[in-house]
């Protein structure tokens, strides 16, 4: 009798956990990344005046499985100093979020590095610094020399050495990495 | 006076009715009544005569030139009241006596090798006792299981250590702790078991899934932790262990204590505090691979012969850095820091744990209770609770800059109803149902799109196994096992994913609605899990033993298996499940021939199992993102074949010299793309010379070699990347194994008596004696850096 009781107990338990239902969470709340960076558009501006350059990437979903979509506006022009500015962008806020301020606020812990393919001619420098003089790149000063083609490549480190001798040199994490491919005429 | 009733009537129940005269045997086996651990060392006595014997190392014993009679046999044992049986002698017979024992814990009396039970007849395990447990109070789960042939471990850094058995790891190993199965999120390569070893009295590995009690999805094997026992006397006794470690420059206490009475009732409390700063390899320090670990844990109770009940709560809690110098953008950060000969971040030495870093917060609390009934048997049940949250942090920007970048809870009930009785006298018959329940919540305060959903899992399984002891040399086991497994999960999987898998097609009717270029689904999916297992063991004399088994088992995929879509920070690679999946099914055949003699004795343990739709994550293209361009590794399905042998062998020249070895060796192999499959550990051995002498303070000095072979079978999965910077497509290489390595470990240990309570165990362990660099295979950072350099640990042990 008692065994009987004993037994019933146990499994009537086991029962009860193997049905009992879970009130519903309700559906979850959809996670929009904030620290993404989606758009970054490099601005030339040639120093005499005249049309400016604008170099884009832009690649909204992220580490997702599209592409991102890069631009090009137009050829640069030979013997030539254009004005460089860098905005990074989040899109996938609403409105947009300026993701360049953060950068420029902590300066040193960034840095941009321009990479010019062989025979291009292209010199590329910063043009604002952080607070211990060390190069911040967000805004930088272009110059080209005779006409060609080739590919300039934008890599903001996170948490660089600083200073350093250069890409090879500065450690730290890439944030952003895109190679355009430019004319000069 | 039931139980004894009980026991005469077991006694009585067989046996030849054939008389022949005065030369019968009586032999038999003495076993644990709880845990039919095999008793050695028993004396029986048979009152008429006088005649005294004592069982072997298997508990076994035999008396001989016995007429057909009726006696009185008294067994006694050490650490058991003795106990009185009457037995009707008719021809050879053959009795089997269950004593109450009880590990005598005071002064760890626990001969190596004499006191052993198994938790299936046919499958071939190992165990580590109390005393090895203690050596490495100061390490890991995985750690110390890497000390038995054919397991070793999938390491991330030196805090993530994770068991490998016969080649497979994860989901595929389950961990059974004090009877309850660890859901620790267990499916992760760089989540380590959630167990303070310092809880353990033994841990012993099964090398397959025939254990179908513990699941029928242990493709790999089962590791089963239990705790130690209290004895059913008066007595207040604990003991405290504390290690100084030299690299990491790290301590590590652990504490127990036990009060126990004679009518059954215990309780234990029990602790542990560790603390390491960063490690360093041979010429370099390993910058925030710090670890600190703080557990607690107690247990109350009763426990008599017939029923017993207990109450226990185990807390884990544990924060491990994780090398800053792996965290990396895009591929071409990874040519940088395999490129680069010391980690591209070192930094001076700090106890500080920064991110990326993990803290893992485990609670297990448990019921059981089991009961002995006259004629049904032993009915145990139990009730688990675990809670794990886990926050793994990576370095971030701005706001979130001290937030996790995942923060999941994983909650999971558990209950058991397992049976065990004796249908006749050889006739054993194990069964049982389980039921789970688990709820996974990711939390979306972290920032960052969740890896694994929000889910809830419902988890139905009965089993039962038949185990006849056709005669004392040859035992036969068969066992069926059936699982269901319901998942409910509430997904946002990116559109532009959704989309290029045709899931907006396939999986139309699970899409619940879709904002800002995220689909939110629910997949319901259910899987059904047979599993089974056949063997046999066989006795040809006193030394020699074979086992065979087969067994089938099966294995719903994981949260991660399914769900994973999107960049997985600590491997610097996209990583991508599929919900198409459907379980993995494997078919293992294990042979082990075993010669257990105290002078030379040996295991050899060949095997051979085949998986269908075994589930393996690779490389399948390069993706182009903003940060640079990343490896976007997919779950597939494939069929796979593994295959190997496991060797040990010893040799006593004297009392005081012994040599050990050990031999491992697996092949694993993708059948349907004709590869190797990935992570397949290297070969090894393991040499060992064992000085020891027990009037020297029981003085042991062990050397050992560690020899690991290169792996030579190896998917190919390296890639080409353009780098700007030289303007060539240069070869990321993530495949091509390190080189061999041999290291030299030395151990030693001396016991001091210092009063009738008190023993102090001191103990030094010395691991990499040459301060040796090498790479491991097996070790997720082996990319970015050497692997541990000389290890020098001091143990002090007093048990009062």
């Amino acid at each position: 009798m008692k065994t009987t009781n004993f037994l019933a107990t146990l499994l009537l338990a086991t029962l009860f956990l193997a049905s009992c239902s879970n009130d519903d969470d309700g559906t979850p709340v959809a996670v929009i990344e904030e620290e993404v960076i989606t758009t970054m558009t490099v601005t030339l501006t040639p120093v005499g005046g005249g049309t400016a350059v604008i170099l884009q990437t832009r690649d909204l979903d992220g580490d997702g499985s599209d592409a991102p979509v890069v631009t090009v506006s137009g050829d640069l022009t030979a013997e030539t100093t254009y004005t460089g500015g860098i905005v990074l962008l989040n899109e996938t806020e609403d409105p947009a979020e300026n993701i360049t301020e953060e950068v420029e606020e902590l300066d040193d812990e960034h840095q941009f590095f321009y990479t010019v393919s062989s025979g291009l001619g292209i010199t590329a420098a910063a043009t604002n610094f952080d607070g211990s003089d060390n190069p911040l790149g967000t805004q930088f000063s272009l110059t080209t020399t005779q006409a060609g083609s080739g590919t300039v490549t934008f890599t903001l480190r996170h948490e660089p050495k600083k200073p350093n001798t250069g890409l090879s040199d500065a450690g730290g994490e890439t944030d952003i990495e895109t190679t355009f491919s430019v004319v000069v005429e | 006076m039931k139980i004894y009733a009980l026991l005469i009537l077991l006694l009585i129940g067989s046996g030849s009715a054939i008389s022949q005269g005065c030369s019968n045997t009586l032999s038999g086996k003495i076993i644990d009544f709880h845990d039919n651990t095999a008793l050695s060392e028993a004396q029986l006595i048979i009152i008429e005569t006088q005649d005294t014997i004592p069982s072997n190392a298997k508990g076994e014993f035999q008396f001989t030139g016995l007429c057909d009679q009726t006696c009185r046999i008294q067994v006694s044992h050490p650490y058991c009241l003795a106990k009185e049986y009457t037995i009707k002698i008719s021809g050879d017979t053959y009795k089997t006596f269950r004593l109450e024992h009880h590990l005598e814990e005071l002064n760890q009396i626990l001969i190596e090798g004499k006191s052993y039970s198994r938790t299936s007849n046919t499958l071939p395990e190992k165990k580590i006792l109390k005393e090895d447990l203690d050596r490495y109070q100061s390490g890991s789960l995985g750690e110390i299981l890497n000390s038995i042939s054919g397991v070793s471990s999938l390491n991330t850094g030196n805090s993530v250590v994770k068991p490998l058995i016969n080649g497979l790891h994860s989901s595929r190993v389950v961990t059974i702790n004090n009877g309850i199965r660890m859901e620790d999120q267990e499916w992760g390569v760089e989540h380590a078991p959630n167990i303070d070893i310092n809880t353990a009295g033994n841990i012993t590995v099964i090398k397959g899934a025939g254990a179908l009690q513990y699941g029928g999805d242990a493709i790999g094997g089962i590791v089963v932790v239990n705790p130690s026992k209290a004895p059913i006397k008066d007595s207040l006794y604990g003991k405290t262990l504390l290690a100084g470690v030299s690299n990491g420059r790290g301590a590590s206490l652990t504490s127990q204590l036990t009060k126990s009475y004679s009518n059954g009732w215990y309780a234990m409390v029990q602790g542990t505090i560790k603390r390491f700063g960063d490690v360093e390899v041979a010429d370099y320090i390993l910058s925030n691979t710090g670890v600190f670990e703080r557990n607690v844990s107690f247990r109350f109770g009763i426990n008599r012969f017939t029923y017993g009940i207990e109450g226990s709560y185990a807390l884990v809690k544990n924060d491990l850095g994780i090398l800053r110098a792996s965290h990396l953008g895009g591929a071409q950060d990874q040519i940088r820091a395999i490129e680069s000969a010391v980690p591209l971040l070192v930094e001076d030495f700090t106890y500080e744990i920064e991110a990326p870093k993990q803290e893992i917060t485990h609670h297990l609390a448990s019921i059981k209770a089991f009961k002995t009934f006259e004629t049904l048997g032993t009915l145990r049940f139990q009730y688990g609770f675990q809670q794990n949250n886990r926050l793994e942090f990576d370095i971030r920007r701005g706001d979130d800059r001290d937030k996790a970048a995942s923060d999941l809870q994983l909650i999971t009930h558990t209950i058991h109803l397992d049976w065990d009785t004796e249908l006749f006298d050889p006739l054993q018959l194990k069964m049982g149902l389980v039921s789970r329940y688990q709820d996974n919540f990711a939390n979306p305060e972290t920032g960052i799109r969740r890896l694994i959903p929000d889910y809830e899992k419902y988890d139905m399984g009965g089993y039962g196994i038949l185990a006849y002891e056709v005669n004392p040399k040859l035992s036969i086991e068969a066992g069926g096992r059936f699982d269901y497994t319901h998942i409910d999960a509430l997904k946002f999987y990116r559109s532009t994913f959704w989309e290029s898998r045709n899931y907006d097609n396939i999986f139309s009717d699970i899409e619940i609605e879709e904002e800002n270029n995220q689909v939110l689904t629910n997949p319901v999916l259910d899987f059904y899990n047979p599993s089974a297992t056949l063997g046999v063991t066989y006795q040809f004399d006193d030394v020699h033993q074979v086992y065979f088994n087969y067994s089938l088992s099966s294995r719903s995929p994981n949260p991660s298996e399914l769900f994973s879509e999107g960049l997985h920070h600590s491997a610097s690679r996209i990583e991508l499940g599929d919900l198409r999946f459907k379980s993995e099914t494997a078919h293992k055949f294990s042979f082990t021939l075993e010669r257990n003699h105290k002078g030379f004795g040996y295991t050899v343990n060949p095997y051979l199992n085949t998986i269908s739709d075994f589930i393996v994550i690779e490389p399948t293209e390069i993706r182009q993102t903003i940060r640079g361009n990343f490896q976007v590794w997919e779950y597939r399905q494939t069929n796979a074949q593994l295959l190997g042998v496991d060797l040990d062998a010893f040799y006593a020249f004297s009392e005081h010299f012994r040599v050990n070895h050990q031999f491992s060796l697996v092949k694993g192999y993708d059948r349907t793309r004709s590869e190797a499959l990935i992570n397949m550990p290297p070969v090894s051995t393991k040499n060992e010379l064992v000085y020891q002498h027990k009037k020297w303070h029981q003085l042991v000095l062990k050397l050992q070699s560690e020899y690991v072979f290169r792996q030579n079978e190896f998917p190919d999965h390296n890639f080409e990347v353009f780098v700007p910077e030289t303007e060539t497509l240069t070869t990321v290489d993530v495949s091509t194994p390190p080189l061999a390595y041999h290291l030299l470990h030395f151990n030693a240990n001396m016991a001091f008596q210092m009063n009738t309570k008190t023993q102090l165990t001191l103990g030094v362990r010395v691991n990499n004696m040459l301060d040796t660099s090498y790479r491991n295979y097996l070790n997720r950072l082996r990319y970015y850096t050497d692997d541990l350099g000389r290890n020098i640990t001091i143990n002090i042990k007093i048990n009062y």
